[in-house]
């Protein structure tokens, strides 16, 4: 494997991800991830020098739109999906102490 | 249950068969076939079925609901919500989520008279080719229930070729409806992107993903797409299209028209019962007056790294939603807040899911994001400008939907890199945002379907309708032996 995952990266990417993996799942990661890039740096053979990145097929654009509220108000509906709800607002733990 | 969606539709305007009819046999065929197939995540209680075609009749009696698809039953794949309706993404993150509004493509079938049966299985949050990664265990293959049957949309597609459904909605961000409408002997259209509105389709890799038909055929699929296709507000990347008319695109004529097959798809991995399926195709569109030739499509084998460098990208901004405040899942755990995103999120994902959400966090990374992501971006521009030079010579492509037919469960799983590398001709459709079909073109030697696919130059459906249906006009659509044996 050319692309070898370090722990500190794993890490890092978990930060990113939101995610925490037991120290299994870190090992299995690491590789996963490892054989995808090395999969991926297929794309080096590829010259792009001077290829604009394309992100959307058609030329789209921001589409804006006068600010006016046209669905209703659907708290009560909404809230049933919470896992955790008070006073018509969405229930979080502690965030600090 | 062996009738098309419009046959079917035909038979309830002319009052042979209502709308509850219609409604208990697709119920009675799940309560029958479900055991051995898993096609659907939830089935609708038949109360409100049944009140729901009671509503629709009245409509087409009094001369309200006058369209084809009007009375018809159809099936949803699960990640496209539907109001009051649960709707999980196949995944344990959204086992208990009940949407407060409609998906527009469902909306506008709903307009259309459909009556909603069921969400179908899926590939959980759609990645994956096989609908095993589903948190509802797996759907089966119903032509040999040892086999999958493909994904992202297995369920649509399994329950349109088991019959427990006339036609489903599928969706398709690399090869999700083509691939496992192939593996499953049904048609299946991944319409031009911006096509059909995504607003209220939980999305995966959101400038690649197109909802689209599922159904036994050609005529059922541009029916069905010219009912859920328009400009929509509520999508940002929905295009005004000149036209939505596919219907008139059905008629068994090619002569003269320029089809070219790509040779770089007939290289290694291609098993050589599909290629002689594809070239028998070909034949058959030569010997109807069609011009086929074979060309070079260069860059194929850089659509794959490039797709999952920018679907897990997507994914992993897209995903960051879920995370237990607003709706679905949340961990047991007595945690503080930012621990509690972590657990529900490592609870509630499943493998595939945590892998690709993990490589587009580490893709768009500082540091790595020029050298992975807008390679990757600079890659599909060159595949698009492959594809712009294919056009100025030829109206549609064909070839293989897949490398090979379905293989066994449990195959594929434990090889992530090879179950990607099976979706190798579907994937650069969506990169280039063209349309793209798949129809059954016989069996291999185990009985299993073999499928072809016809590409399209961006809002150009029609040419590629147009050949499915020429060819379709040459062969009988063959049923699944289950489905048949349920008669």
């Amino acid at each position: 494997m050319a692309n070898i995952i370090s722990d500190e990266t794993i890490e890092y990417v978990g930060i990113l991800a939101k995610l925490e993996l037991s120290q299994e799942e870190k090992e299995q990661a690491k590789k996963d991830m490892g054989s995808m890039l090395d999969y991926i740096d297929k794309l080096n053979e590829l010259d792009t020098e001077g290829v604009e990145p394309m992100s959307h097929v058609f030329p789209v654009h921001n589409v804006f739109r006068e600010d006016i509220v046209k669905n209703g108000d659907d708290r009560e509906n909404i809230l049933k999906n919470a896992p955790e709800e008070k006073k018509g607002a969405f229930m979080v733990p502690k965030t600090f102490d | 249950m062996s009738l098309t969606a419009v046959e079917l539709g035909k038979k309830i305007k002319a009052g042979e068969i209502s709308v509850k009819e219609a409604a208990k046999a697709a119920l009675d065929s799940i309560s029958k076939a479900e055991q051995d197939n898993n096609c659907y995540v939830t089935v609708v209680e038949e109360a409100a079925i049944m009140q729901r075609a009671e509503q629709v009749q009245k409509q087409i009696d009094d001369g309200i609901l006058t369209g084809p698809l009007a009375g018809v039953p159809v099936a949803i794949k699960d990640n496209m919500c539907t109001e009051g309706l649960l709707t999980t993404c196949s995944s344990k993150i959204l086992e208990n989520f009940v949407p407060t509004y409609t998906a527009e493509a469902v909306v506008k079938l709903e307009k259309a008279g459909a009556v909603v049966i069921g969400k179908t299985n899926m590939d959980e949050f759609a990645m994956g080719s096989t609908t095993e990664t589903s948190a509802y265990g797996e759907t089966k293959n119903p032509w040999n229930t040892a086999h999958v049957p493909g994904g992202s949309s297995g369920g649509s597609c399994a329950a349109v070729a088991a019959e427990e459904c006339h036609y489903a909605l599928g969706s398709d961000t690399g090869g999700s409806i083509r691939q496992p409408s192939s593996f499953c002997g049904v048609v299946g259209i991944k319409p031009t992107y911006g096509t059909v509105s995504r607003y209220g389709l939980i999305a995966y890799g959101s400038s690649l993903d197109q909802i689209g038909p599922v159904a036994k055929d050609v005529t059922d699929c541009a029916t069905i797409l010219e009912t859920i296709s328009g400009f929509d507000e509520k999508d940002s990347t929905s295009v005004k299209r000149e036209e939505y008319d596919f219907t008139s695109a059905l008629v068994d004529e090619v002569k003269g028209m320029k089809i070219g097959i790509p040779k770089s798809y007939f290289g290694e991995g291609l098993d050589s019962e599909v290629k002689s399926a594809v070239l028998a195709a070909a034949k058959a569109l030569e010997e109807k007056g069609a011009i086929v030739e074979e060309f070079e499509l260069n860059l194929v084998d850089y659509a794959i790294p490039a797709y999952y460098v920018i679907a897990s990208a997507e994914a992993s901004s897209n995903l960051a939603r879920f995370d237990g405040v607003k709706y679905g899942y949340r961990t047991n755990s007595q945690v503080g807040l930012h621990e509690m995103y972590k657990r529900t999120r490592s609870e509630g994902f499943g493998p595939e899911v945590k892998r690709r959400i993990m490589l587009g966090s580490f893709v768009l990374s500082s540091g790595y994001y020029d050298a992975y992501y807008l390679k990757a971006l600079r890659t599909k521009a060159l595949i698009k400008k492959e594809f712009d030079k294919a056009f100025e010579n030829y109206d549609v492509i064909l070839s293989p939907a897949a490398p090979t037919t379905a293989p066994k469960l449990g195959e594929s799983l434990s090889d992530p890199l090879k179950m990607y590398l099976g979706d190798i001709y579907t994937i650069s459709v969506n990169l280039a945002g063209l349309p793209g079909m798949t129809l059954p073109w016989g069996k291999d030697s185990n009985g299993l379907p073999i499928g072809v696919q016809l590409i399209s130059n961006c809002f150009e459906e029609k040419k590629m309708i147009r050949t499915g249906f020429a060819l379709e006009q040459t062969r009988e659509y063959e049923r699944c032996p289950q489905a048949a044996a349920r008669d």
